[in-house]
């Protein structure tokens, strides 16, 4: 076999067993020490912003749930709130609640989803068994109280298309004291194992400063060290009536490090917080109705006519989920809509990551973010001549640092 | 279509992502995991096409994708079952007037199982495998005959 010079090129994907979704990564590699990495998303753009400025709100609410089958009750939120911030519908204090309540049992069911997909990528599959057999718990009551396991449809604009009536309580309250019974489980399979320290503790650094520079959001940032989070810098549905904090390593540890372990930390911690933010839900819950506007006719006339922009967002299980939505009042589906996932902010800090760490460590380093693709995957750049173009990072970092620009006006 | 008494060999499937919503995705893998467990029957994913009897693509094949489908698709040995899980393969479903789409599946590569559903229930995914055990054990024996 011919010598190889160093540094030399790997390539992984886009489909590649440890990639659930299709990206290109390029390596320039230095024995077995990462040395430079580049990305190519885009493998799963759909067109959606393009196909919702073509349909009317109710039916793009649909299109939400299908950004992204993990996190797609996260978008559908944040359109129905941009969309009643323009038409100005005021929407029952009760279905916030439902909203909340909803929102929390996807972050259960994404973080444990991701808890088990990190445990398999490092080769510890009875976790990654373990992990999806208890987030069926979470995917049920989903199931109870939505009527779907996946996609669930029950945003509206100006409410939530079903109540969760207190004959449902027990069951929801049967889900939370199953979760509060493994959670001391979970914290001593994740976070006392020995393999999963060795593998994750000082891997994939992320310094505070760096996310911060990198404007990372959601989980990704928290493990940093940067106290933020969208349900309280800027509370939405019920999130401000609710008494919780924001989640950093240091409730588990004492010094917060910005590794893939912290990262571990934070997801596991945010599900014991997601109990709490839902039986005080269930608690607090006001009586009254769930919509705004039950006759759709009705509902899309006054649509129709609304003018205005609105710019929104909320804490998807990733991090902070943004849209804007322009409407002219003279046509049924939205002038603008943009769609500005979490990923989209957190894919940058792979670069900084990967650099230095080995092979081995490239998985369960490019997981810790909880990337999803179909989220992020909203621009595809083509030349006049027809043909795609590569995407350098260079040229996504400075989109991203333009679009901070015009957003910050 | 009925299977035969004993399984003559362990199913091995290989997932293509050719641009799905993930919803498809996790349900696969749900139906993967101890509350289904096909894996008594041998059912279980691998990481190559070479080693996979069936191949199960979820997504509405997106233009970057068409190649990358095709190419694990002739990296396949016959014989081969394709299955499409999800209804966005199928006919585009919630993406269909979408312009970055080469889809559905059956223009790109030969299907033999269709899953329909946004996203289909574990039960339904398992279902259609056993069809795909069904037609694969056709296939082998017009092979053999």
């Amino acid at each position: 076999m011919s010598q190889k010079k160093a540094p030399y090129e790997l390539p992984i994907g886009p489909i590649h067993p440890a990639l659930k979704e299709p990206i290109n990564f390029t390596f320039k590699m230095n024995g077995e020490v990462v040395e430079e990495v580049d990305f190519a998303p885009g493998r799963a753009h759909r067109g959606i912003e393009w196909m919702g400025m073509r349909r009317n709100p109710v039916q793009i609410l649909h299109l939400c749930d299908r950004i992204c089958g993990i996190c797609g009750v996260a978008h559908a939120l944040v359109f129905a709130q941009a969309v009643e911030q323009i038409a100005g519908v005021e929407v029952p204090d009760r279905a916030y609640y439902v909203r909340t309540i909803i929102a929390e049992f996807e972050r259960i069911q994404s973080h444990l989803l991701w808890a088990g997909v990190a445990a398999h990528e490092l080769g510890f599959d009875t976790l990654f068994y373990l992990a999806w057999q208890i987030r069926e718990e979470s995917v049920d009551v989903i199931e109870y109280i939505t009527g779907n396991r996946v996609n669930y449809a029950i945003m509206m604009i100006g409410g939530t298309r079903r109540d969760i009536t207190p004959d449902m309580f027990p069951r929801i309250e049967q889900a939370l004291q199953y979760y509060e019974g493994l959670f001391e489980k979970m914290v001593n399979l994740f976070l006392n194992d020995k393999t999963i320290a060795m593998r994750c503790r000082n891997t994939g650094i992320l310094t505070k400063r760096r996310a911060l520079e990198l404007a990372t959001v959601g989980p990704t940032a928290r493990a940093s060290g940067l106290a933020m989070d969208v349900r309280t810098d800027s509370p939405y549905a019920a999130y401000g009536d609710l008494d919780f904090d924001i989640i950093l390593p240091e409730v588990y540890s004492n010094e917060t490090v910005g590794d893939v372990y912290d990262r571990i930390v934070v997801r596991i911690f945010e599900v014991k917080q997601s109990i709490d933010i839902i039986r005080q839900c269930l608690r607090q819950m006001p009586d009254g109705p769930v919509l705004a506007e039950e006759k759709y006719p009705k509902l899309l006339m006054n649509l129709k006519k609304a003018s205005g922009e609105a710019f929104a967002r909320v804490e998807a299980p990733r991090g902070e989920d943004m849209h804007f939505v322009r409407m002219n009042g003279k046509q049924e589906a939205p002038e603008m809509w943009k769609v500005k996932a979490s990923t989209y902010s957190n894919q940058m800090a792979w670069i900084e990551i990967l650099q230095g760490e080995q092979i081995a460590d490239i998985p369960v380093i490019i997981a810790s973010i909880d990337p999803c693709m179909s989220c992020t995957d909203r621009v595809a750049v083509v030349n006049q001549k027809g043909e795609a173009d590569v995407l350098t990072k260079e040229y996504l970092h400075r989109l991203s640092v333009e679009k901070t620009r015009r957003m910050q006006g | 279509m009925r299977l035969s008494p004993s399984f003559n060999r362990s199913l091995w499937v290989f997932h293509v992502n050719s641009g799905s919503c993930n919803g498809c995705d996790i349900e696969i893998v749900a139906a993967l995991c101890p509350r289904y467990d096909p894996e008594r029957f041998g059912i279980k994913l691998v990481g190559s096409p070479r080693h996979a009897d069936v191949l199960l693509v979820t997504g509405p094949v997106t233009h970057q994708m068409r190649d990358r489908v095709k190419r694990v698709y002739d990296q396949m040995a016959a014989p081969k079952v394709v299955m499409c899980v999800g209804t966005c393969g199928q006919s585009g479903g919630v993406f269909y007037d979408s312009y970055n789409l080469d889809g559905p599946l059956d223009q790109v590569i030969p299907v033999d199982v269709y899953v329909p559903g946004c996203a289909p229930r574990p039960e339904a995914i398992i279902y259609g495998v056993v069809q795909a055990i069904a037609k694969l054990e056709r296939l082998e024996k017009e092979v053999r005959s």
